[in-house]
């Protein structure tokens, strides 16, 4: 039992992270691919949206090669500030950054397309500055569609199995997440352990989905 | 193109990968564990020869994980384990034909380092030194080679130092990767599967322990190929067998 709750608050630790990195990075890549016009945005946002597609157990072989000790950033990492993400809660938040983050970068992307742009020039024409007329402006329209992107990435976060297992192991209390716990429990039989985990999964993720469908755009029964 | 060769097309398509994968009347489902892969991968098409028609289909992975997999249904014909505590999970909960019970191989745990390593580890001992930082096993819980490992560490009174140090993998060959990556200081595996990556990983020595080593294999119950299931058993004890699995560094049973 006690175990159980070590594996959600892991989870719940490492989704959190990963939802708060891509606010950042997903964020950011979603405005600059709506309102950038830049040669080869097909190909970047195709790349960008690969691991949403790809094995989960390719995109852990691609972060264990880069940033295992004789990685090219795992061994600069290494070299320069003793730091190892592989078999560590780090580590594992970089896998489900990395695998959520078509999730909040899509969204974030159609979200900023749908804002009229004449609503950004008429406050640029009432003198107020760039950096005035994304926050206080762009963000705040579009600000549902990137928060249900945001819902979604940290339900996948929590979810996240395979590239984490690869890539931060299985370290009970250190690195063993809910989905990497219910793996073992199957594993090695323990059926009780196992329901116990599923049942917590299946309602943590249960409850971001319906935080995620009131916030989505075009619910309307709040407004 | 018209409509109907497109359809056409798509049904020839499924068709064709309807094939893959189905299984055929003859086809023999022997799950083994992880350490025997190698070996078993040579001696299947060795018994396909000498049995016209017969196709044997591997699967592998830790050996409870496999028992597992049998208690839950999966229709297996032949379960080879690499330690009697598994197969002894898949007796009592009456898996196994009666009778159909033997060892087949024996093998070693060993101590292994990435071969650049320049931690200076001669002994099981010194892996409690400080700057030893991860050490991989096989879990437990789940993997014969993690058993031996805690067995032989426990009777060395070292369990307690060299646990928080572990780092649990779900199968012996996963244990091995971690060191060949040099992902961690040191690991245990047997010794066949050092082998495997001679040119990887440095043995540093076997560890010692009183429970010796040994490799059962048995037919499952519900298999649909018993009589087939039994000959596999046969071979794997056959001089023949035997031959392949001392070829890898299996020891006799």
């Amino acid at each position: 039992m006690e175990h159980a709750w070590i594996a959600l608050q892991l989870s719940l630790k490492v989704a959190l992270w990963a939802t708060a990195l891509n606010l950042v990075l997903g964020v950011g890549v979603g405005y600059a691919l709506a309102r950038g016009k830049f040669w080869g945005r097909s190909v970047l946002d195709a790349a960008l949206t690969l691991p949403m597609v790809m094995p989960p157990t390719v995109l852990g072989y691609y972060l264990l090669v880069i940033l295992g000790r004789k990685g090219v950033v795992g061994a600069w990492l290494q070299d320069h500030f003793g730091v190892t993400l592989i078999f560590t809660w780090q580590g594992a938040v970089i896998a489900a950054t990395v695998v959520a983050f078509p999730l909040v970068f899509k969204s974030a992307r159609a979200a900023f397309e749908a804002v009229d742009t004449q609503l950004e020039q008429a406050a640029r024409v009432l003198g107020v500055g760039e950096m005035g007329v994304f926050f206080r402006v762009t963000v705040p329209l579009a600000w549902r569609g990137i928060l249900a992107g945001l819902l979604l990435a940290f339900a996948r976060a929590m979810g996240e199995f395979g590239a984490t297992l690869m890539v931060a192991g299985s370290i009970p209390g250190k690195t063993q997440t809910l989905s990497v716990a219910v793996y073992e429990a199957v594993q090695a039989g323990q059926d009780d352990t196992a329901n116990l985990l599923v049942i917590i999964t299946s309602l943590t993720c249960m409850a971001v989905l319906l935080l995620a469908g009131r916030l989505a755009p075009g619910h309307t029964a709040h407004r | 193109m018209h409509a109907s060769t497109r359809t056409q097309r798509l049904i020839t398509l499924f068709a064709l990968l309807g094939a893959v994968g189905s299984a055929n009347a003859q086809d023999l489902l022997v799950s083994a564990a992880a350490s025997l892969t190698n070996a078993f991968k040579e001696l299947a098409p060795l018994f396909e020869a000498q049995h016209p028609g017969t196709k044997v289909l591997l699967n592998f992975g830790a050996s409870d994980a496999l028992v597992q997999q049998v208690a839950k249904g999966a229709p297996v014909d032949v379960l080879a384990c690499a330690d009697q505590e598994s197969m002894d999970k898949a007796d009592a909960q009456k898996l196994l034909t009666t009778g159909s019970r033997k060892n087949f191989a024996g093998n070693s745990l060993v101590l292994i380092v990435p071969t650049d390593s320049t931690l200076a580890i001669r002994t099981v001992a010194d892996l409690t030194q400080p700057l030893v930082k991860r050490i991989a096993m096989g879990n437990p819980a789940s993997v014969p080679a993690g058993r031996y490992t805690q067995h032989a560490l426990e009777e060395g009174k070292l369990w307690s130092a060299i646990e928080p140090k572990a780092i649990y993998a779900l199968s012996v060959r996963q244990s091995l990767d971690y060191v060949a990556r040099g992902e961690v200081d040191a690991g245990f595996v047997y010794n066949t599967d050092a082998a495997i990556q001679k040119d990887k990983v440095r043995v540093v020595g076997t560890v010692p322990s009183t429970v010796a080593i040994t490799y059962p294999i048995a037919t499952v119950a519900s298999g649909k190929n018993a009589a087939v299931a039994q000959q596999f058993i046969d071979y794997t004890v056959s001089p023949a067998g035997q031959a392949v699995l001392a070829r890898y560094g299996f020891l006799k049973p």
